[in-house]
């Protein structure tokens, strides 16, 4: 009985210095806070009361509920956008985290020389900004005197047409995988890094080669990395826009204003002036990728488990 | 992109608070519009008691203009903004619209774009201030982009009645004729390319204000509007004639494919593989300034046509508006007649390359006599002053034009990359202009 109720008597006094720690504790997160509503609670915020609106250049503004969502659902432009971009990201993240794995793999092998040079090298695209290298593709792909046409002069005829739409997705490929490869290979290379050594000690005592070894020891360290950077890659492909959106002036007709669901959001707000239906697309892209991202983390973490 | 959204969002959001505070200012001040003096005086007044303009152009003679303006008026002070070219401007300057501030008095906008601005009742109509005087200082053409609907939306600055550029080196040595027809022209056109397969009679992947120029030539006119009500006939007899001429080039790949503007395109200009041009009369001074290595190649000839009687368009040009939030209208329209009706002024533009939209200048001896060494000393201005006085009357553009050519590559640019009848993808760019339209509040037939 004493017991119990000195419990009792002790639970407020305990809940309300665990009240005080909070307080204390929440003034010092709340400039973060501040800025965090500012900057990211505040737009989505208004995205989402745009999206409930459409204004009209004759006619003003009108209070549509969930119009926009059901006429995004129906829309064939954006399920064009994003039935490219699935096809891209299908092609081209296994292709780029596949490369950046085997140069991770071999820079961590120790048999390269200069090993520190490759890293480096392989790194350094990534340092260039995104714009810059589009536009240094764009000359490189250049079909009458760039290096595609001096390709194919050598060869004598015109099979490499970088800006045809058979090819654009490729070109736009090209330019992601070169720009993102080292980026992946670092993740990849920081995850071996924290293996143990005693573990390759032990492998070679077992008398493991250096395939086993990637296989039983290197890979399965991996699984994590590659989940990030797998998420990051998907992310990333839903979000294509630099590419395509610079290479149109060289490409007009092959990369259209759709081309991929960032891009018809960009244009539906600056060309067309439809700011709420640009903002409806962006959420629905956004819960699309958010939902995505979120299986293939559940997926990596169960096979992590078991 | 992640970058953009935030301040995007953030500058909506301003938008529309301002908008709102703006809707309310204007409900509350309906009664208590001033209506300016008569004839221009209180613009000269204006003038004369100075104060601080802003003024949003990219063109190359600005800033020598501001100087020159500045000198003779020393108690005004222009602040000249590079807010962008073209399209670039029009997005800045339709949020500064939205947001009831923040943009310029005074802007340079194509004339194109005018009826966008002018319908969404953006633009200061400057007939109470005397500048329904200035009318016959400009050519028909270029007046009837800037006065419409019984206002006065702006002063025209240049212009560029079309016509046809030609490499005569080219020509030479392939025997060509310099083409009086269209015909004439797609004849020259197999014959050029058949001869050598790198060269092409002119580049062309679809361009908006290409294709609009040439219908306007044939004489249709595509886009019509009265108040809120659109009619779109992107099949009208002037655009079918345009487009069953222009469609046998494309469908026998007779154009080159190098989008214009571009590095390749220059080049393409420069050693000969793009024959002609069929462009506005602002063209001699980008040849003379992008396209050095040519010099002495290129000549200027009538643009063809498809019965042998001259007949020409518009291609690009523009004007500067004054903006209705300009809160000194009477300086900002007095910059603007000084900018594009003085002789001062015109003359600092033609300086540097600039075709005038003022018949003074188009029609005077000085200009038509003038015999640039990069053209071979061809008196290039008797035949771009002549065109002037063959364009077309009667076109229009749509009210929704700058949108109108944003979705161009996805309509009538699919025709172009399958090498196809152009007509098809006319009929859908018709399409989406009308969906458009109605999805906008227009009434719009088509």
């Amino acid at each position: 009985m004493t017991a119990t109720s000195a419990r009792l008597a002790r639970a407020p006094q305990r809940r309300s210095a665990a009240r005080m720690g909070s307080l204390r504790g929440f003034a010092f997160v709340l400039p973060f806070l501040i800025v965090f509503a500012i900057a990211f609670l505040a737009p989505i915020g208004y995205a989402l009361y745009l999206s409930l609106f459409r204004e009209q250049i004759i006619g003003g503004n009108a209070f549509v509920g969930i119009g926009n969502y059901l006429q995004v659902l129906q829309d064939g432009k954006f399920w064009a956008s994003f039935l490219r971009v699935v096809i891209f990201m299908l092609i081209q993240v296994p292709i780029m985290l596949g490369l950046a794995l085997v140069a991770a793999l071999a820079i961590d092998s120790a048999r390269l020389h200069a090993s520190g040079f490759f890293r480096i090298v392989i790194f350094l695209p990534y340092a260039v900004p995104g714009v810059v290298a589009v536009l240094m593709w764009g000359f490189l792909y250049g079909q009458n005197f760039g290096l595609a046409a001096d390709i194919n002069n050598l060869l004598g005829s015109r099979v490499i047409q970088p800006f045809s739409p058979q090819w654009i997705l490729t070109s736009i490929g090209n330019i992601n995988t070169w720009e993102f490869l080292g980026y992946n290979m670092l993740i990849f290379y920081s995850a071996l890094r924290v293996i143990p050594v005693d573990l390759y000690e032990a492998a070679e005592l077992d008398g493991a080669g250096a395939f086993r070894t990637i296989r039983s020891i290197k890979v399965p360290a991996l699984r994590g990395a590659l989940v990030i950077a797998t998420i990051f890659s998907i992310i990333g492909s839903f979000q294509l826009f630099n590419e395509p959106n610079i290479l149109k002036t060289l490409a007009p007709n092959v990369i259209t204003t759709f081309f991929t669901p960032n891009m018809y959001a960009y244009n539906l707000s600056f060309a067309a002036q439809q700011y709420n239906y640009s903002a409806t697309v962006a959420i629905v892209m956004g819960v699309i990728t958010g939902i995505i991202a979120y299986v293939v983390q559940l997926r990596g973490n169960r096979s992590e488990t078991r | 992109m992640k970058i953009h959204l935030p301040s995007t969002v953030i500058r909506r959001f301003a938008v529309v608070i301002a908008g709102s505070l703006l809707l309310g200012a204007a409900l509350a001040g309906c009664s208590s519009g001033s209506a300016p003096g008569s004839a221009g005086t209180d613009v000269d007044a204006a003038l004369k008691a100075g104060g601080t303009i802003t003024y949003w152009s990219w063109t190359p003679q600005a800033k020598a203009q501001v100087a020159a303006f500045e000198k003779k008026y020393p108690k005004v002070t222009v602040k000249l903004v590079n807010a962008g070219t073209g399209n670039d401007e029009y997005t800045k300057l339709q949020n500064a619209v939205k947001a009831g501030s923040g943009g310029p008095d005074v802007a340079q906008v194509e004339y194109f774009a005018i009826p966008q601005f002018a319908l969404a009742k953006s633009l200061l109509d400057l007939k109470p201030y005397g500048f329904d005087s200035l009318e016959s200082d400009f050519t028909a053409s270029t007046w009837s982009h800037v006065a419409m609907d019984g206002a006065i939306y702006g002063l025209p600055q240049d212009s560029g009645p079309m016509a046809l550029f030609y490499n005569k080196k080219v020509f030479d040595q392939y025997g060509l004729d310099v083409p009086a027809t269209w015909d004439a022209y797609i004849a020259d056109a197999k014959k050029l390319h058949a001869a050598d397969p790198t060269k092409y009679i002119a580049a062309d992947t679809g361009d908006a204000g290409f294709t609009t120029s040439m219908i306007w030539q044939a004489g249709g006119t595509p886009f019509t509007t009265t108040g809120s009500k659109v009619s779109v006939n992107l099949q009208d007899a002037g655009s079918k004639k345009w487009a069953d001429t222009w469609s046998q080039l494309v469908e026998n790949k007779l154009l080159s494919t190098t989008p214009g503007w571009s590095d390749e395109w220059y080049k393409g200009l420069g050693n000969g593989s793009i024959a002609t041009l069929i462009t506005g009369a602002w063209m001699p001074g980008v040849l003379e300034s992008s396209v050095k290595d040519a010099s002495g190649d290129w000549r200027v000839a009538p643009m063809p046509t498809y019965d042998g009687t001259a007949a020409t368009a518009e291609n690009g040009g523009g004007g500067q508006v004054v903006l209705k939030q300009s809160k000194n209208p009477a300086l900002a329209a007095g910059f603007l007649r000084w900018l594009n009706a003085d002789k001062d002024s015109v003359k600092l533009f033609l300086a540097s390359g600039g075709f005038p939209s003022t018949t003074a200048d188009i029609d005077s001896d000085a200009f038509k006599a003038q015999t640039p060494a990069y053209f071979g000393g061809q008196k290039i201005n008797e035949v771009l002053s002549a065109a002037a006085g063959d364009v077309v009357k009667g076109w229009t553009y749509l009210p929704y034009q700058v949108y109108g050519n944003s979705i161009y590559g996805d309509t009538v640019g699919q025709s172009y990359s399958s090498s196809s009848d152009l007509n098809p993808g006319l009929r859908s760019w018709q399409k989406q202009l009308v969906s458009y339209g109605n999805d906008q509040g227009f009434s719009v037939s088509g």
